[in-house]
């Protein structure tokens, strides 16, 4: 039996953790910058607010109803998140954490020895909300796609109290039943309109479609899989990390701007402050990265900008794979001079580090490789390169994020960051920051 | 012919603690504390009972003088722990939260200050009231320090 346990609202919650004048009130939750909603109370579910509503169009109706729009608080969340998966690993031996407020849990045989499942699950619910103060729902199924269409059935309807577990096969019937195909966990929008045009509109429907058909449209063997899930056959198991934290395919990061940019040396700012976390995110995972992307965007909404609005270029990292942040900055910066256009007003940007591997293994040599001894165009050697790197996160462990940055990344000491997002609404970091604490009368 | 291979050792990376005794090594005679170095005692561990379910957090005013927690102190609040009669706790108070003394005094329990100039606040409706966590420990700085600096700053 698989179970996926997710924090209601999360975002939402741990703020009213530590502002309970928030409790019954609508709260939203913005995105980056101010600008969309991505986190919801139920109380804002219920004005209508819908998930990725930009801030402007909601900010009246929050104010009529006495709500409140809160910026995103990551250092919160993440913190908070981290007690909640802590308290999940203390109990059930196979946690896989999913997201910042998701975790698959392997529960098999634990029937038989700590006695009803139901109940095991419920306490440990208790237990999150009494240590964390965040309130979760908790899916049961054979499969972890059914544990995610119980998990999302137990959010919907309050009266199953936070648990439902989907063991028999009329139960597993009547949920399928009732979920649109489109929710399905790896269903993605285009998949979803491939199946409502061959009248697939359920996801019992979506499990009663035969292997060749699944295999024809639904990308091969990940679409077959996809159909056994919900049949009740398991195809995958967890994919637990060894530190707990989630093992990425792919390192991504990317912000829109505080203000319009469009200036090269501002957008290359960006980039390469986005491409320095990005790589220490990297390194923190012991990974290194084959493949290299950045992109720009421009305004999406402005309609005197001709698409495409997006441009990007990835780069197989010549010489092997690396996490070695000043060789990448150096392919970064040439990746955004070819995409800049001067005259351009950009609004985001990003970096994705891909084809990710562990370092130090197995490591194709390269042919064009410079002779060992003569200086590498780029960087330093290997080894240097890498003791450099330690250092460089040691200190910014030690001091600070972005006590040691790239030199295109600092501003002038009293200068405001340009690409920096707005946060107006940010409340403190209550669990991190000694300065930020809550107080208490 | 043997080969003797040199094998390079890397640089240490894991964080260095303070060690509880220290000495100066003279040459040529090892101290006889060596051997019995030991870690500092890590503060975390005394102030962290669970972990995941403690939090810290700053007292402002003077509300509970009598029971040594003063403004500025930091105070360790355990989540996991049930609260009971006698125990200091953090308890929401209408949507704010207030660091107070549970008691129970015959069938009703209080919210008690601990300086009289500060009224006791009867639980009525248990609903209304709702316990954040149990107060462990408190952090008194005697010294002024970066406490009561952050305390400064903050008036």
């Amino acid at each position: 039996m698989f179970g996926l346990v997710d924090g209601n609202n999360f975002y939402v919650s741990c703020e009213r953790v530590f502002q309970p004048r928030l409790e019954g009130r609508p709260v939203v939750v913005l995105s980056n910058n101010d600008g969309n909603v991505v986190s919801r109370s139920a109380e804002a579910k219920q004005l209508g607010i819908a998930m990725g509503a930009p801030f402007f169009q909601v900010r009246a109706l929050l104010r009529q109803h006495q709500g409140q729009a809160l910026s995103s608080n990551y250092a919160l969340y993440g913190d908070m998140s981290r007690r909640v998966m802590a308290r999940l690993s203390e109990q059930v031996p196979g946690v896989e954490v999913y997201s910042i407020d998701e975790a698959f849990l392997d529960l098999h045989g634990m029937d038989t020895w700590l006695g009803p499942l139901q109940a095991r699950v419920r306490a440990l619910r208790q237990d999150v909300l009494a240590c964390t103060g965040i309130p979760t729902c908790v899916g049961l199924g054979p499969t972890k796609t059914l544990a995610k269409v119980a998990n999302r059935l137990a959010k919907n309807y309050p009266e199953l109290q936070g648990v439902l577990r989907l063991d028999s096969d009329s139960r597993r019937e009547r949920a399928l039943r009732a979920l649109p195909v489109g929710d399905v966990w790896g269903i993605g929008r285009q998949y979803a309109q491939v199946l409502l045009s061959h009248g697939i509109t359920t996801a019992w429907a979506l499990a009663g479609v035969s292997e060749a058909w699944a295999r024809q449209h639904l990308g091969g063997v990940v679409g077959w899989r996809l159909v056994q899930e919900l049949r009740g056959q398991p195809c995958q198991g967890l994919q637990p990390s060894e530190d707990g934290t989630l093992a990425r395919q792919s390192i991504r990061c990317s912000r829109t701007f505080g203000q319009r940019l469009s200036h090269f040396d501002e957008l290359w700012g960006a980039v390469s402050s986005y491409l320095s976390r990005a790589t220490e995110k990297l390194r923190a995972q012991g990974k290194q990265a084959h493949l290299l992307t950045v992109f720009i965007s421009q305004d999406r909404f402005d309609t005197r900008v001709p698409p495409p609005y997006t441009r990007s270029a990835t780069l197989t990292v010549p010489g092997g794979p690396t996490s070695d942040t000043l060789r990448l900055l150096a392919y970064a910066r040439r990746l955004v001079e070819r995409l800049y256009e001067p005259g351009r007003v950009y609004v985001k940007a990003g970096v994705v580090l891909d084809g990710l591997e562990p370092a130090g293994r197995g490591q194709q040599l390269d042919l064009f490789a410079p002779a060992p001894g003569a200086a590498p165009p780029l960087s330093c050697s290997n080894n240097r390169s890498q003791q450099l790197m330690q250092q460089v996160d040691a200190l910014n462990r030690r001091f600070g994020r972005g006590t040691v940055r790239p030199a295109a990344a600092v501003v002038a000491a009293g200068q405001p960051v340009p690409w920096a997002g707005k946060a107006q609404h940010r409340s403190p970091a209550y669990t991190t920051r000694l300065e930020e604490l809550l107080w208490v009368k | 012919m043997a080969t003797v291979e040199l094998v390079e050792v890397g640089p240490p990376t894991t964080t260095l603690w303070i060690p509880l005794f220290a000495s100066l090594v003279p040459a040529g005679f090892p101290s006889p504390a060596s051997d019995e170095l030991e870690e500092l005692f890590d503060l975390n561990r005394l102030l962290f009972r669970h972990p995941e379910a403690t939090y810290l957090v700053r007292v402002s005013g003077e509300s509970m003088k009598n029971a040594e927690i003063h403004a500025g102190d930091l105070l360790a609040v355990d989540k996991h722990l049930e609260a009971d009669h006698n125990h200091i706790v953090v308890a929401v108070v209408e949507g704010e939260c207030t660091v107070k003394r549970l008691v129970r005094r015959g069938q009703s329990w209080w919210l008690q200050a601990e300086n009289p100039d500060y009224a006791d606040y009867e639980i009525r409706e248990p609903e209304q009231l709702r316990i954040w966590g149990v107060v462990t420990h408190v952090v008194h700085e005697l010294l002024p320090g970066k406490l009561t600096a952050l305390l400064r700053s903050r008036d």
